[in-house]
C-alpha cells in the first residue's frame, strides 16, 4: 500500500471508477455502520443475527422516513425544527379519527398525514413567500401544533390507541420475514429516490440549495418548490409518527422529541450539505442506519439518556466539522 | 437637531419593545385584583428577569447575524451547577457563583469557536452543543435538588427599601457594567458590523472574528447569569429539557419583540429585556384574564407564532424582486 499513497493521483487512478464516484462522506458512513456491527459483535453475539438486525432495520424505518422529509428541506438550505409535535399530532390524529367506525378507520392514516401536510403548509408559505427564515417559523408551528395537541388531550380522554390498519401497517407481515415498516420506508425511499433523480421538482430542489436567485432567473418557480417542499416533509413527519403509533399501539404525548436530533444527525452524517444543495439519498440511509445502530448499542450498553445527547451532540459536531462547514471568507 | 434623529433611528427597535412592554404590562394591571402593590411588582420583575437575561444573552448572539439554539440548555446546564456550588460561606458563594458564571462563558465560547473559527452553521451548531449542555446537566442533576445560598438568594429576589425589586437592580447592574461597556467598545461596534454586512465589515479591517467570538463568549455569560438567577429563584437545580427548549424558544420570541432585527446589526440587548418583559407579560395576561389553563400553550403559541413571523418578515424590506432570493 505504502508506494500507492506516495501518489495520490496515480492511486486515484487505479481505484476502480465505481468506486471514484462515491461521496467520501457517504462512504465514511457506511464505514462506521460496519465499525459498528464489528464493536456490537464483540459485544454481544446476537449483534449479527438477522433477527436482531431485521429490528433494526424496523425501528430505523420510523426515523427514515422523518429523515426524508426533513432531507428534502436540507437540501433546500432550510430546517425543519416542526418534527417532533406534527408527529405526534400526526399519531394522534389518526388515532381520533380511528374512533368514528368504519368510515374513521379507513381515513385514519390518510386523516394524520393531511394534518402534518396542513402544518407543512403554513411553515412553507411562510418561508417560501413571507420570507420568514425556515427555523423560526417552523420553532413557533412546533408550539402551535404542542398547544393544540393539549387542548385536544386534555379535554377529554381522547381516543389514543392505534387502529388495527396502522398497527398492521407498523408492524404487520406481507412477506414473511420482512416486517411492514421497512417495506413502506422501501417505498417511500423509491419514491424519493424517483423524486430527486427523475422529476423536474427534485432538479430544481438541488438547484434552489445552490442558489435560489439563480434558479429563480432561470424560470424556476422557486416559492412554490420551496413550499411544496415543506408540505412532503410535514407530512412525512406526521406519516412517520402515524407509524410509530402503530408500533407502540398508541399514540403519547411527546414520542416525536426523540426525532428531531436523530432526524437531522441522519442526514448530516449521510453527508447532505446542512448549506443546501449538496447530498444523495443513499446517504440519507446510511445515516439513519447508523443512528439507530449507534441507538441500539448505547441501549445495550445501558447507556443513560444523558449520555445518549452528549454522544448525539459530539458525532453531529464532529461531522459537521469534517463535511459540513462553510467556505472561508477570504 | 439631525443628531437626535440619527440616535432615535437607531433607537426605535428598542422603543418599539419599550412601548409593547407598557402597554401590555398597563392592561395587564388594570384587570389585576390586586392592582400595582409592591407583590405583584416583584413576582413580575423576578419572572421577567429570567427571561431578560437569556434574551439578552440570544440578543448578542443575533446581531452578529447569528442563532443560539443552545441558549436555554446553557440556562439549565447553569442552573444545575449552581446548586451545587454557590453554598456556604460567603467566600465559597462567592467563588460558586464565579465558576457558574465562567461555565456559562465557557458554553458560550464553545459555540463561538464553533460557529466562527470551526465556520459552522449557527443553527445546527447550537442544537448539537444544546444537546450537549443539557446531557451534562442531566448528569449533574438526573433528580432536581440541590441548594443555593438562601440568604443571597433571598436579597437577590426580594424588594430594596420595601418597594424596588431587587432584581431589576441587579439587571441594571449588569446592563450597566457588562453590555454599556461592551456596545461602546471596538470588539462590540465589530460584532454589530458583521451582523450587519460581514463582507464590508471585514474590507473596513474590523476584527469581525474577535467581536463575534466576543459576542458568544458574553452570551454564555449573560445565560450563566439567568441560570444563577433561576437557581437563587427556585433554590434547586433541575435539568428540565421542556424548560430549555421553553427558554430558547421565548428568547427568541423576546429578542424579536424587543425590535432586534433576526438578520443581524440592527438592535440593542435593552430592547431584549424590553421584549423579555413583554413575552412574560402574555403569560401573565391569560392567567388575569382567566382563560381556561388546557387553551394556554395554544394562546400562547399563537402569540409567539405572530410576533415572530412580523418581526421576521423580511417581504416588507425588499425594493427589487430579486432580494427575495439571496
Amino acid at each position: 500500500m505504502s508506494e500507492i499513497s506516495d501518489h495520490p493521483a496515480a492511486s486515484r487512478a487505479r481505484v476502480p471508477a465505481f468506486l471514484r464516484k462515491v461521496d467520501p462522506a457517504v462512504a465514511t458512513a457506511f464505514g462506521c455502520i460496519i465499525l459498528l456491527l464489528v464493536v456490537g459483535s464483540i459485544y454481544s453475539s446476537n449483534f449479527l443475527s438477522p433477527d436482531y438486525l431485521v429490528q433494526q432495520l424496523k425501528v430505523a424505518s420510523f426515523l427514515g422516513i422523518t429523515a426524508a422529509g426533513m432531507m428534502l428541506v436540507i437540501l433546500l438550505g432550510h430546517i425543519d425544527l416542526s418534527v417532533p409535535w406534527v408527529m405526534t399530532m400526526g399519531a394522534m390524529m389518526a388515532c381520533a379519527m380511528a374512533g368514528y367506525g368504519t368510515t374513521g378507520h379507513v381515513l385514519a392514516i390518510p386523516f394524520g398525514v393531511f394534518c402534518g401536510a396542513l402544518f407543512g403548509l403554513i411553515n412553507g408559505f411562510g418561508v417560501a413567500y413571507l420570507r420568514i427564515p425556515s427555523m423560526i417559523i417552523t420553532l413557533a408551528t412546533n408550539v402551535v401544533a404542542q398547544g393544540l395537541m393539549v387542548l385536544y388531550t386534555g379535554g377529554f380522554s381522547p381516543q389514543d390507541s392505534a387502529p388495527p390498519a396502522v398497527r398492521w401497517l407498523a408492524t404487520g407481515f406481507i412477506i414473511p420475514g420482512v416486517p411492514n415498516a421497512i417495506l413502506v420506508w422501501a417505498a417511500v425511499s423509491a419514491l424519493m429516490v424517483f423524486l430527486f433523480a427523475r422529476t423536474a421538482f427534485g432538479r430544481s430542489v438541488y438547484g434552489i440549495g445552490n442558489s435560489e436567485r439563480a434558479a429563480y432567473l432561470s424560470g424556476v418557480n422557486t416559492r412554490w418548490i420551496v413550499m411544496t417542499a415543506f408540505v412532503i416533509s410535514g407530512a412525512l413527519s406526521a406519516f412517520s409518527g402515524v407509524l410509530v403509533a402503530g408500533y407502540a399501539s398508541k399514540a403519547a404525548q411527546s414520542m416525536g422529541d426523540a426525532y428531531l436530533l436523530p432526524s437531522i444527525a441522519a442526514v448530516v452524517l449521510g453527508g447532505t450539505s446542512i448549506l443546501g444543495g449538496k447530498g444523495s439519498y443513499l446517504g440519507t440511509i446510511a445515516g439513519v442506519i447508523l443512528i439507530t445502530l449507534l441507538q441500539s448499542i448505547l441501549s445495550v450498553m445501558q447507556m443513560p439518556e444523558a449520555g445518549r445527547q452528549i454522544i448525539y451532540g459530539v458525532v453531529i459536531v464532529s461531522m459537521l466539522l469534517l463535511y459540513g462547514r462553510s467556505p472561508a471568507t477570504r | 437637531m439631525s443628531e437626535w434623529r440619527y440616535w432615535l433611528n437607531e433607537q426605535r427597535g428598542t422603543l418599539m419593545g419599550l412601548a409593547i412592554f407598557i402597554a401590555m404590562f398597563a392592561v395587564y394591571i388594570s384587570n389585576h385584583p390586586a392592582g400595582l402593590t409592591a407583590n405583584v411588582a416583584q413576582t413580575a420583575a423576578n419572572k421577567g428577569v429570567l427571561l431578560a437575561f437569556v434574551a439578552m444573552a440570544q440578543a448578542l448572539v443575533v446581531l452578529t447575524a447569528g442563532i443560539d439554539l443552545s441558549v436555554g440548555m446553557i440556562f439549565i446546564l447553569t442552573n444545575c451547577i449552581a446548586s451545587y456550588i454557590v453554598v456556604g460561606s460567603v467566600g465559597m458563594t462567592t467563588l460558586g457563583i464565579v465558576g457558574t458564571l465562567l461555565a456559562g462563558t465557557a458554553c458560550g465560547a464553545i459555540n463561538g469557536l464553533l460557529v466562527i473559527y470551526g465556520r459552522l452553521q449557527p443553527i445546527v451548531a447550537t442544537i448539537s452543543t444544546g444537546a450537549i449542555y443539557f446531557g451534562i446537566a442531566l448528569i449533574l442533576r438526573p433528580f432536581p435538588g440541590g441548594g443555593v445560598n438562601e440568604d443571597l438568594a433571598d436579597a437577590l429576589t426580594g424588594r430594596l427599601f420595601g418597594v424596588i425589586p431587587a432584581s431589576l437592580v441587579l439587571l441594571f447592574a449588569v446592563v450597566l457594567v457588562v453590555w454599556i461597556p461592551f456596545r461602546k467598545s471596538v470588539l462590540g461596534r465589530a460584532a454589530y458590523a458583521a451582523g450587519s454586512s460581514e463582507p464590508a465589515a471585514f474590507m473596513s479591517g474590523v476584527p469581525i472574528k474577535r467581536g463575534k467570538f466576543a459576542a458568544y463568549c458574553l452570551g454564555g455569560l449573560f445565560a450563566g447569569m439567568g441560570g444563577l438567577f433561576l437557581t437563587f429563584f427556585t433554590y434547586t437545580g433541575d435539568a428540565a429539557y421542556q424548560s430549555g427548549s421553553g427558554y430558547t424558544l421565548w428568547s427568541i420570541a423576546a429578542v424579536v419583540l424587543g425590535g432586534i432585527s433576526l438578520f443581524g446589526g440592527r438592535g440593542s440587548a435593552i430592547g431584549a429585556i424590553f421584549g423579555a418583559f413583554a413575552a412574560r407579560t402574555t403569560g401573565d395576561m391569560l392567567f388575569v384574564f382567566d382563560v381556561d389553563p388546557l387553551w394556554q400553550p395554544l394562546l400562547q403559541g399563537v402569540v409567539l407564532l405572530l410576533a415572530v413571523s412580523i418581526g421576521a418578515i423580511a417581504l416588507f424590506r425588499v425594493r427589487n424582486r430579486l432580494e427575495w432570493f439571496q
